[in-house]
């Protein structure tokens, strides 16, 4: 019967390519998850040192990410008429953010340090809202549209077009996590932000400036949120005065699930929030991807609020 | 307690219900005599506005100032309050029930759907404390946009229009004061101080056994009830909503506001909430600066005053009018204890 076997022979043909869709949609997820994850594990980078130092939720480091935007925004055609790479203008994004973390961390959270810790999450809280609002006045409610970043090929994997900017950004995460990783670990300024935290009387008496050390770590954390605006910017070209509130709370989820203080969690917390957030768009509920991250923090504060890889420290009486 | 506090605390409810009467009669004074000429409707908005807001404002402080921990989804509850309401408005809608009838009905299925989802909210949340309590509120009132924006009852991400108005200004004045006498009296009750020794040593109420988690729940319950019911006035003014009206930025506003009346103080948030409610509307142009002005007044307050701007201070109508009798009120003396009290900066 060759009508029968061409018909079950079409069939075959058919099975296999909606495999191979299959194949290539899992594999696009994949890759889109990891991007975004790489993104929320860099911000989250921020979250885990300055809570690891002062046991303060910084609400304004997702804000110094949407300020790394509209830097690049606005800098992005002045490097391109000047004819170097666009990329280049992320180095004047590090420089802003570092420059208004500092200055948010001296003019609005050290005065407030000594008086506990609600007083500091009020304080980072008017922070985050003062920032978006005067960028709002500065900038104006319209969303801007930045310019490309990176002009990277796409590549045809197993069906799946691969960006390679997103293997870029999954590097630039990794890199910057060992970086910091050694840094911490390895050099002496590292050794006296592990030391602060544990005791900053004892450290102080060290020798060590407990005041230049919080400061440091704020510029770092601002540093790593300006290469996450450039990663954002370089997915999802748009900028808005809001994009760093919720960005910054997906990230502290993050933080939280990967366990809040320690580097390598953070990127793990990244990784899993973004690979989460991605599979259940495409395959559960797209309208309800947010509602799973915040579910899966609430989630992992109540089942292991120390993370995946922190340390389960007990409280004082 | 013998006849003579009962005797001198009946005649101080007298004495302030004449005051809230009175407050009403010259806010109606004013509305029905034309004064405003044809501001009349937009000023009553504003102070129906004002209503809700100082409901909403009140509650969180019934949180954050006797529990002494932070919600930073409270318009989350709002949210649930309003939505519930609204449906329960929409199908009683045309069955000839009055209005004022089917405006209690909405304010209490509000307040219950709010309060349940408060417990549900409260039994997992409140065994988390400080700023983990805060993220976790917030990841709340997140999954309860998204759930309004994907349900289909609740206008499925769209506008949901076509509410009933039933909130007018007269309604609402009475609801807020009816709200704000239960809150305060719920604070000087024997339930409210054991909730306050939970704020100041959880782990010394414990062991003088309060069941901390419970007295916490509740009093999570209770603050969410009256978001609901804040809520529920809110859908049937606005007459129209989407969820992500109800978002993180509207529960940072509350919060601030709460913050910079002051913690603790009904007054402040009172004063504070209809202040900031109203100041907006007079200066429309600049309403782009106005959360950028809130948010600088939050960090100068949280720098040079950190109990907000009233601290714990109550006003007291018969404190007052007992010194009005007595004739001291303007003496120095009296200022200076007045001063003290409301935290002291007052200069001569």
């Amino acid at each position: 019967m060759p009508l029968y076997e061409k018909e079950c022979e079409r069939k075959r043909e058919k099975e296999r390519k909606v495999f191979l869709m299959q194949l290539a949609l899992f594999i696009q997820s994949v890759i889109n998850g990891l991007n975004q994850g790489a993104i929320y594990a860099l911000i989250a980078l921020g979250y885990t040192m300055v809570y690891g130092i002062i046991r303060m939720i910084n609400f304004a480091h997702g804000d110094f990410i949407m300020v790394g935007a509209y830097t690049l925004f606005y800098t992005i055609p002045l490097m391109t008429s000047a004819g170097m790479p666009a990329w280049l203008s992320v180095l004047v994004a590090i420089l802003v953010c570092v420059a208004v973390g500092i200055t948010v961390e001296v003019v609005a959270y050290r005065p407030v340090r000594s008086q506990g810790s609600m007083t500091a999450l009020i304080t980072a809280l008017a922070m985050s809202l003062f920032l978006e609002n005067l960028a709002m006045v500065l900038f104006g409610a319209n969303p801007k549209s930045v310019p490309a970043i990176f002009t990277l090929p796409t590549v045809s994997f197993l069906g799946a077009t691969l960006q390679t900017k997103y293997l870029l950004t999954f590097g630039i995460g990794a890199c910057m996590m060992i970086a910091l990783q050694l840094f911490v670990k390895k050099t002496r300024m590292g050794k006296a932000m592990r030391a602060v935290p544990q005791d900053k009387e004892a450290s102080t008496l060290m020798g060590i400036h407990v005041n230049k050390i919080i400061t440091t770590t704020f510029a770092i954390g601002s540093g790593l949120a300006a290469v996450a605006a450039l990663m954002y910017c370089s997915t999802y070209p748009r900028c808005t005065t809001d994009m760093g509130s919720m960005m910054g709370l997906k990230a502290f989820i993050a933080a939280v699930l990967g366990g809040i203080g320690s580097i390598p969690g953070a990127m793990v917390g990244g990784l899993v929030v973004g690979l989460v957030e991605i599979f259940v768009k495409v395959y559960i509920a797209p309208g309800w991807y947010e509602a799973i991250t915040y579910g899966l923090l609430i989630v992992v504060l109540l089942v292991k609020p120390s993370g995946i890889l922190g340390k389960n420290i007990g409280e004082k009486v | 307690m013998n006849a003579n506090t009962k005797k001198s605390n009946l005649i101080a409810y007298l004495i302030n219900f004449i005051g809230i009467l009175l407050l009403f009669l010259a806010f109606t004074g004013l509305f029905k005599s034309n004064l405003l000429g044809a501001r009349t409707s937009y000023i009553m908005g504003i102070c129906t506005t004002a209503c809700y807001t100082i409901i909403m404002v009140a509650s969180l402080n019934v949180l954050v100032g006797v529990m002494g921990e932070f919600s930073l989804g409270h318009a989350g509850f709002m949210s649930v309050g309003a939505y519930a309401s609204a449906i329960v408005t929409n199908a009683l809608a045309g069955s000839g029930i009055p209005a004022i009838l089917l405006f209690i009905i909405a304010l209490i299925t509000g307040g219950i759907a709010s309060g349940i989802t408060g417990i549900l909210v409260g039994i997992p949340a409140l065994r988390l404390r400080g700023d983990y309590l805060a993220i976790v509120t917030v990841a709340f009132a997140e999954i309860i946009r998204v759930a309004f924006c994907n349900f289909e009852i609740t206008g499925g991400g769209r506008t949901m229009s076509g509410i009933t108005k039933l909130s007018n200004f007269y309604w609402c004045f009475w609801v807020t004061v009816v709200c704000i006498t239960v809150m305060y009296m719920f604070v000087r009750s024997r339930f409210g101080r054991t909730v306050k020794a939970i704020r100041e040593d959880y782990i010394a109420a414990s062991a003088s056994g309060v069941n901390v988690t419970f007295y916490k729940v509740m009093t999570f319950t209770f603050s969410a009830f009256f978001a609901g019911v804040a809520g529920a006035m809110y859908a049937h003014y606005m007459t129209a909503m989407i969820p992500t009206n109800f978002n993180f930025n509207y529960s940072a506003e509350f919060l601030t506001e709460v913050i910079i009346g002051g913690t603790g103080s009904f007054t402040g948030s009172i004063i504070g909430a209809a202040f900031l409610s109203a100041l907006p509307e007079a200066m429309r142009q600049f309403s782009i600066y106005r959360m950028l002005a809130y948010s600088i007044v939050l960090v100068l307050v949280m720098i040079f005053r950190p109990g907000g701007i009233f601290g714990t201070y109550e006003f007291s109508l018969t404190r007052v009018l007992k010194r009005l009798v007595s004739g001291d009120l303007f003496k120095p003396g009296k200022k200076k204890a007045l001063a003290a009290q409301a935290g002291g900066d007052i200069h001569e």
